[in-house]
């Protein structure tokens, strides 16, 4: 078997070196957080630069070998290659080569000459690395400008000393500095090692470019991997190998919360190619370590088939019992009053009620699991004292922090490398597939891969929590809404706050805009472990509460759009001073285009109709109208999406466009035909072959507008996904009449024409 | 049993014959490009090439293999590098998101325009509709078929 040594390792070697001198550097010199300082002769070699750029980030310089590495975002060298460091995990979402694109702007660099690597996980150095919430462009977006304009500040300054000149006589563009005047130029890779030579600018004097004068931001950038994934040399979490490894599986109750009773370890232990098979006690936390039986094998299909063999009598006296069915039937019962528990109120809730046209419905939406395309998976090597996993996690430092607390050992005992992830959506967020592989690789006592089958997979997830929505709305004699009554049936793990993914904001859109307002809630008991997915909480409020805005416009015989945009009003910030919350303005804006770039109003045929509707979430601005055809059979067939959104600067137009196709995609499907049935504790569909995800030939066409504003920017990995299904919902209506009030569409008697 | 992949004899040892191609591709040739995501021939991730025919490794005894040519997302490109006008087009219409799914879409894309030089849109529809992409990059996987079509039709022609 051939064994190749990641890649990584080696630029986690530079990098560690020189990070961990800045980091004893920074302890010793307590920095503000602002200051810049240059310190000689560290670390045995040249001239080290160290500086902060934004919180707790210690940048870093050397010119050991000519290179000019003015932080821990990018080194120069002196052959003119740009290597810059992307500091976020890698899940599909594009920021591999999104961070760098922002670095590269501000330094004026040829795109052509970056090399991207991952940075190696740390961070007290890079400040936040995790992926989730479409928080890593916002958050990264002034330190990764400042980190490539205080490079180019260093590289003209290297340059108009050559020159003798003022650096203010000084232009860049393409990794070159110019001197107009007196018509002279020198290369970046000319300067690199002049430049390490200089001292770091003062934060304070660096000039940020404005966006009319970007080159490379909002431009279409083919993805950094792409080469790589094509000729299937990426490295994802599951082609990690480190010498002498062995094959892991886990087999857990598939009923959370239950631990092995007995298991015929003797016959398993006896299987060809079986190395080991033991218990795993777990650790009581589905966040963690689940009880199972772990067995370790040479090879995968040795230690698949062993598990396939596995006899595992399971005691179940703490597992979940719990049942969609009867939680759907306990809702239906419930939502015939309000809740207990008052969320929010407004105005006199009750007063409106008699004083207008009252429309009322029922919604429900089902648990959905992220199903990833890559299943979960961990390399884990314990020895000398600590562990290092290679994991393609979402969130590598809090992964590092389980694993810690589930070992019992101090955080520096314990390393993560992080690798490529097929896929995230919000699965990877939660590190229980890699607090496995610590504590089956501690037992095992050799570098051990732990592999999830797709029905592990399916199985163990931290699902999309199900809900229901009993609404009541009130149009007024003039069609206009005047009150939003909704009782929301959520699931409680704690018996105290709504399941993970499973709140409702007092303040979620409209109830900030109408007067009278009464949202009340219900939450059942739940123990099925639940999680963020895409746009949590988003993903599955926008279906009902949008879906039913447009119920309140049929019934008060007014045009959805218009009667969108009068419950927006005048624009303006619903929490002034915040730039990240919605505003009316912006949200007027999206609706408007999307509606006139879909055609709204324009005449088709009988069994054809455009769906509208708008949501705000993770920053991100997004109106989307759907054009369905439906026919006397309930076939469906979804044609186009046209999609609207504002989420500030645009980063990579292909890479945003990219994003949004997703987002229609896996909205459509996940509203046409995904579910799962919980019985008994347990999900029944546990492969593909019953979670039908959309294939190609049902994928609508998409066309995306982004409004390009100087608003800060936002991810686009989420807020496209929210209006999606109640768009196709909406246009369902529109089309044949008949409301949707059940996901998934499946329920309905819908099916893909 | 001796395997020839992407032109190249292998001999394996201690595999038993049952074994799905794609573990002994995974595990014991360190050919990882090719990708495990249900094994149960559901969602194509797992495709490779039986003499020029698209299959389903996950579930493809590796006897069934013997005697025949395989070939891998590694043997797509030409032997010197020379990318497939396929993973070229990918490349150039920035297809992947996560890019697990993308070598089971290359394989299942590059028999298609073997037997298909001009696919047509049922034609994608009917030759993909194995291979699922969660992340889901449909609309380019459809426009960078129709590209490379176009591209090698270009080439036969001039
Ligand atoms: S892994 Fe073979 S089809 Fe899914
Ligand atoms: S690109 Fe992620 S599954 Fe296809």
């Amino acid at each position: 078997m051939s064994e190749v040594a990641a890649p990584v390792a080696a630029t986690d070697a530079y990098v560690r070196e020189i990070l961990d001198a800045a980091i004893a550097q920074a302890r010793r010199a307590r920095l503000d957080r602002r200051t810049f300082f240059k310190v000689a002769g560290l670390a045995g070699a040249g001239l080290v630069l160290a500086f902060h750029v934004g919180e707790r980030n210690v940048a870093y310089a050397k010119d050991g070998a000519g290179a000019f590495a003015p932080n821990a975002f990018l080194r120069i060298s002196p052959d003119g290659t740009i290597l810059i460091y992307s500091k976020a995990p890698e899940i599909g979402q594009g920021i591999k080569t999104a961070l760098p694109l922002i670095v590269a702007e501000e330094l004026d660099a040829d795109w052509s000459h970056v090399r991207v690597e991952q940075a190696p996980i740390d961070p007290a150095i890079y400040g936040r690395q995790s992926a989730g919430g479409s928080r890593s462009i916002p958050t990264a977006w002034d330190q990764l400008r400042k980190a490539g304009a205080s490079a180019r500040a260093m590289l003209v300054a290297a340059a108009a000393k050559e020159w003798n000149v003022d650096t203010s006589e000084c232009r860049t563009a393409n990794s070159v500095v110019y001197h107009d005047a007196s018509n002279r130029k020198l290369t970046y890779a000319e300067l690199a090692s002049k430049a390490a030579a200089l001292p770091v600018p003062d934060e304070k004097t660096l000039k940020l470019k404005e966006r009319k004068d970007y080159k490379l931001l909002g431009t279409r950038v083919s993805g950094v991997d792409n080469h790589a994934i094509v000729t299937g040399q990426a490295v994802f979490g599951i082609d990690h190998v480190v010498p002498n490894m062995r094959y892991a599986v886990f087999e857990k109750c598939p009923a959370v919360g239950g631990k092995v009773a007995e298991a015929n370890l003797d016959e398993i232990r006896r299987m060809p190619g079986v190395v080991d098979a033991f218990i795993v006690a777990g650790t009581g936390q589905a966040h963690e370590v689940r009880a199972g039986v772990a067995i370790i094998a040479s090879s995968t299909w040795a230690a698949l088939t062993a598990k396939r063999a596995l006899k595992v009598k399971w005691d179940e006296s703490d597992a979940s019992k719990d049942s969609w069915s009867k939680a759907v039937a306990q809702a239906r019962e419930l939502a015939k009053q309000e809740g207990a528990e008052i969320l929010k109120t407004a105005g006199d809730y009750d007063r409106a009620l008699a004083s207008g046209k009252v429309v009322e419905a029922f919604y429900s939406y089902p648990f959905v699991a992220h199903a990833p395309m890559e299943p979960q998976n961990c390399t884990a090597w314990f020895h000398d004292g600590g562990i290092e996993l290679w994991a393609p996690t979402q969130t590598p430092e809090a992964g590092l922090n389980a694993v810690a607390r589930v070992l019992g050992l101090p955080p520096e005992k314990v390393t993560v490398h992080q690798l490529r992830a097929g896929g995230g959506f919000g699965r990877r967020l939660i590190n229980d597939f890699m607090c496995e592989a610590a504590v089956i690789a501690k037992q095992a006592g050799v570098p051990i891969k732990l592999v999830w089958t797709r029905e592990d997979d399916m199985r163990h997830d931290f699902y999309r929590v199900g809900g229901f929505h009993s609404f009541k709305g009130v149009v007024d004699a003039s069609g206009k809404l005047i009150a939003w009554g909704d009782h929301f049936i959520t699931f409680t793990a704690d018996g105290k706050n709504p399941t993970s993914g499973g709140g409702l904001s007092p303040d979620e859109f409209p109830a900030q805009l109408v007067p009278n307002v009464r949202v009340t809630q219900t939450k059942l008991p739940l123990k099925v472990p639940t999680g963020p997915w895409r746009a949590p909480g988003s993903c599955a409020l926008a279906f009902a509460i949008q879906s039913f805005i447009h119920e309140c416009a049929v019934a008060a015989n007014r045009d959805h759009l218009e009667f969108l945009l009068e419950i927006l009003g005048e624009p303006r910030w619903l929490q002034p001073g915040n730039e990240f919350a919605l505003n009316t303005g912006r949200a007027a804006t999206v609706i408007k285009l999307a509606a006139e770039k879909a055609g709204w109003g324009k005449p088709l045929p009988k069994g054809r109709g455009l769906g509208l509707a708008f949501h705000f979430s993770h920053a991100g601005h997004f109106a989307e109208v759907a054009e369905v055809s439906v026919d006397a059979n309930k076939k469906l067939r979804v044609h186009k999406v046209t999609v609207a959104g504002d989420i500030g600067p645009i980063i990579n137009l292909s890479g945003a466009e990219n994003q949004v196709e997703g987002s229609v995609i896996d909205g459509f499907s996940t509203a046409m035909g995904l579910e799962l049935d919980i019985e008994n504790g347990r999900v029944a569909q546990t492969n593909f072959d019953r979670y039908p995800l959309l294939r190609i030939a049902h994928a609508p066409e998409v066309e995306v507008h982004f409004i390009q504003s100087d608003f800060p920017p936002t991810g686009v990995g989420e807020p496209a996904l929210p209006p999606v299904a109640p768009a196709i919902c909406n246009a369902i209506y529109n089309a044949i009449g008949h409301r949707v009030r059940t996901l998934p569409l499946t329920r309905e008697g819908f099916t893909l024409a | 049993m001796r395997l020839n992949v992407n032109g190249r004899d292998y001999l394996v040892n201690d595999v038993d014959g049952s074994t799905p191609l794609l573990w002994v591709l995974r595990d014991h040739l360190g050919l990882r490009g090719t990708k495990y995501g249900c094994g149960i021939a559901q969602c194509g991730a797992c495709t490779v090439h039986l003499n020029g025919e698209p299959v389903r490794s996950c579930t493809l005894p590796v006897s069934a293999a013997v005697g025949k040519q395989v070939t891998t997302i590694e043997g797509l490109a030409g032997p010197d590098g020379t990318l497939h006008v396929l993973q070229k087009a990918w490349i150039e219409h920035d297809v992947s998101q996560c890019g697990y799914c993308q070598a089971g879409q290359l394989m299942s894309a590059a028999a298609l325009l073997k037997s298909k030089p001009r696919p047509t849109d049922a034609d994608i529809d009917a030759a993909m509709a194995g291979n699922l992409c969660r992340c889901g990059t449909y609309l380019r996987i459809r426009k960078a078929i129709h590209a490379a079509a176009r591209e090698l039709n270009e080439e036969t022609t001039s």
